[in-house]
């Protein structure tokens, strides 16, 4: 065993580390050290400029466009882009939809739909969640019939992440009324700009637009955006629900945002002194640290194991469980750290408000619990 | 011992949760966020109207002359509805500030214009470099021939835009952190100098930082003995902190109430999500958390009108200390165990939960007051 980083790892560090603060745009920076939200042309400036690079799918195999990098250097990779203020790559190309279209759809799928994800040129959203079904989400509604060489989509998708922006959405739709749950969905990517898709804001409770209503009225699919086969939907979903979930556990961003609690800390003065010195706040903030180094190791960990196995695996729910914990637990102390200030409706308390939302998404973390103790557990 | 309100309260109690049930709905709230001043000066005179305004002034100053226990039924319901007029900073601390500290004459001016709704008085206390230590007041006021001059800055006033007059401390002597030395004055919140620049809060009500420059003030807007103000200040404090925790039990069993009837109706895997054990736990942790919280509110309640500061104090510390977590824990169990619809803006939960949020910051944090009691114990 050996937990350091190899000399070559190091320098592969070192010139992630200065690409990024060569590249970065200084605007794009500072809207993600002040927690805001970007905007769709910031979100995807930064992606063409790492695709310009080379490095514009960095979790892909180099057979489809990506840098083949093993783990560990992706980890590299998204640590130093995190810690220097880089917005997050969005996961519904690079880490659901794309994957997916590797695994299971066709040659000429892949063709049409991979470099254009790796070269940020199309936008992706993810149409899984209904309005009656979320956590239980093979109840899906929304349904796709056949007719002639494309399907008709009628339906209602909700919690739509970003769909406002978005040029394309996957979406899980059933095929085939009469079978069990599981056995009658399937997986077809729709182009946003198709007559009779309507999008609908939801605003949140911090204020702001990032989720929607998609609404589907006879919307005409071709049956060539089916991955695929019909009705095996469900399997490539849960496939690409565990890429979903490494993804998830964000440790770059949660060291980055720790050091900004510390320096929020270090600012903020307590009996004459600062906050940082206060022994019960330190100890709070220690406790967060302790485990997010733990988690850095676990994720490690997971991450080798699944790149032997070359697939995720149940343990990728305690990544999400942990590291969305873990970024609650920043963005409350760092609330508090501000004291009576705390209470403006800005950047801080309104991201702990938004956060919130990390143990409901993505699998909620009641849900990923289940799958921990029926498949790790085996109760 | 009794744990019985009297005939009078309980009919006070259900006639103030009737009156927000009527005119507090959910729709009519979202009206009021929306308006220009972001609460309802209509419902500010109903609740004039009501007497609630009045709850703390002497009768002999056109007041109801009501105990404590009145302030946490009229507080309770309020924490309930999410009343965003200002009723905490105005009818409670400012209020009691004047009644404790005013001169005859300045309560004779202010307390029935205070009962009767034409005047709004917030405290203008707190400070940056504060936090929450009562004592901390960098703002100094200066005697001249005839007055003072008061310059300083202010953080996080609560409704300072929507008050008549500030009460604003500052120091006349003694080191920054020194009880002794503190000063009120009454400040008309357009006096020349004074400047606000005003921002929603964590919980859609509006709050201002207060800078004074050179603001001159008659030596008759002195409230109370100069350099003497700490004792009222503290004392209308944990006044204010045992109001809170009625407020935070009101706001934490909506919570609870709503979270329950939504685990029962939301179906999931063929079954009310209220099925799952695991959530009926969680509930049950929220339920011991309510039920914590509403006895230290008693507690609270009861002694934060003791005259002994020292078992005031420890009383109110306790109490905001427990409140505070279940604050935390009620309200962000709320949002998760409604998944998705908890993060909407649309639904209540989460200005419930952006209220306790709030709470748990306001007159001091869950951690300052567990030091505060642990030091009160050695
Ligand atoms: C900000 C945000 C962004 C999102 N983005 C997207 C997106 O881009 N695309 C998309 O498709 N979806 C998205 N979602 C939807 C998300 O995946 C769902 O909210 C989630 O699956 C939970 O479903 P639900 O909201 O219907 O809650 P419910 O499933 O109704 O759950 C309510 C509560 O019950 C609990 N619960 C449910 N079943 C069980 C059980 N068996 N055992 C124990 N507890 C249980 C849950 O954990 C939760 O606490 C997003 C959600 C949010 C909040």
């Amino acid at each position: 065993m050996d937990l350091n980083f190899t000399d070559e790892e190091q320098a592969f560090r070192s010139e992630v580390r200065a690409f990024v603060r060569g590249h970065l745009p200084g605007g794009i920076r500072d809207k993600v050290l002040n927690g805001r939200h970007l905007t769709r042309d910031e979100t995807m400036d930064w992606h063409r400029i790492l695709a310009e690079h080379g490095w514009g799918a960095p979790t892909w195999p180099k057979e489809h466009g990506g840098t083949g990098w093993d783990p560990v250097r992706e980890f590299i990779f998204e640590e130093e882009c995190a810690a220097y203020g880089a917005p997050r790559l969005l996961p519904f190309g690079l880490r659901m939809v794309g994957p997916v279209i590797m695994t299971f759809g066709s040659a000429a799928q892949q063709q049409r739909f991979l470099p254009r994800i790796a070269a940020a040129q199309d936008f992706w959203c993810q149409g899984y969640s209904e309005p009656g079904s979320g956590s239980d989400l093979a109840s899906l509604k929304t349904s796709a019939v056949r007719s002639g060489n494309h399907y008709l989509v009628n339906g209602q998708k909700t919690w739509i992440t970003l769909a406002q922006y978005a040029d394309w959405i996957f979406c899980l739709v059933r095929t085939d009324p009469a079978a069990r749950a599981q056995a009658g969905i399937s997986f077809l990517l729709i182009d946003m700009k198709s007559p009779g898709i309507t999008v609908r804001p939801i605003i949140t409770m911090d204020g702001g637009h990032e989720v929607n209503e998609v609404w589907f009225e006879e919307v005409k699919v071709p049956v060539e955006n089916r991955v695929g086969e019909e009705n095996k939907g469900w399997t490539y979903a849960k496939f690409l629900l565990g890429h979903e979930r490494t993804n998830i556990a964000g440790v770059g961003a949660s060291k980055r945002e720790l050091d900004r609690l510390k320096q929020i800390a270090a600012g903020e003065s307590k009996n004459g002194r600062p906050l940082l010195e206060d022994r019960a706040f330190a100890a709070r903030i220690a406790q967060v640290e302790i485990e997010l180094l733990a988690l850095e190791i676990t994720q490690l960990r997971v991450l080798s194991a699944e790149a032997a196995r070359k697939a995720p695996g149940p343990e990728a729910s305690l990544l999400k469980i942990k590291g969305t914990e873990i970024q609650q637990a920043l963005s409350e102390l760092m609330m508090q750290a501000r004291g009576p200030s705390g209470l403006s409706f800005e950047g801080i308390s309104a991201t702990y408000c938004n956060l919130r939302k990390t143990s409901i998404y993505g699998g909620s973390n009641e849900i990923q619990k289940n799958i921990i103790s029926q498949w790790l557990l085996k109760l | 011992m009794d744990f019985n309100f009297s005939k009078e309260q309980e009919q006070l109690g259900e006639t103030i949760q009737r009156f927000v049930a009527r005119e507090y709905s959910t729709e009519r709230r979202k009206a009021i966020l929306k308006s220009r001043e972001g609460f309802s000066r209509e419902v500010w005179a109903q609740l004039a109207e009501l007497g609630l305004l009045a709850l703390l002034i002497p009768e002999e100053h056109g007041g109801m002359g009501a105990s404590a226990l009145e302030v946490l039924l009229t507080m309770n319901a309020i924490g309930k509805a999410l009343l965003l007029e200002p009723y905490l900073p105005s009818a409670i601390l400012g209020t009691s500030l004047v009644r404790d500290l005013g001169s005859g004459e300045q309560k004779k001016a202010m307390l029935p214009a205070l009962a009767a709704g034409e005047l709004i008085v917030v405290p203008a206390h707190g400070e940056a470099g504060a936090r929450y230590e009562l004592e901390r007041v960098a703002t100094r006021a200066t005697a001249t021939a005839d007055g003072f001059v008061l310059e300083g800055k202010k953080a996080v006033v609560l409704h300072a835009t929507a008050a008549n007059m500030l009460l604003v401390s500052a120091r006349t002597a003694g080191a920054v952190n020194d009880r002794a030395g503190i000063s009120l004055f009454v400040v008309p919140r357009d006096a020349a100098g004074l400047s606000l620049q005003e921002y929603p809060t964590l919980d859609s009500q509006r709050a201002a930082d207060v800078t004074l420059h050179e603001v001159r003030v008659p030596r008759q807007n002195l409230l109370g003995p100069e350099g003497g103000a700490f004792e009222a200040l503290s004392a209308a404090f944990d006044l204010g902190i045992a109001a809170l925790c009625a407020e935070a039990v009101g706001a934490l069993s909506a919570s609870l109430d709503a979270t329950v009837e939504y685990t029962r109706t939301r179906k999931q895997f063929g079954q009310p999500i209220g099925k799952f054990q695991v959530l009926q736990h969680r509930m049950a942790d929220m339920l011991m958390h309510v039920e914590q919280a509403r006895s230290m509110s008693y507690l609270a309640a009861m002694r934060c009108t003791d005259g002994d500061a020292a078992v005031r104090g420890r009383a109110v510390s306790a109490a905001k200390a427990l409140v505070g977590q279940a604050c935390r824990f009620v309200g962000q169990q709320s949002i998760q165990l409604h998944g998705g619809m908890g993060m909407t803006d649309e639904l209540l939960i989460s200005h419930h939960f952006r209220r306790l949020a709030a709470i748990e910051l306001s007159l001091g944090d869950t951690e300052h007051h567990l030091e505060k009691f642990a030091r009160g114990a050695q």
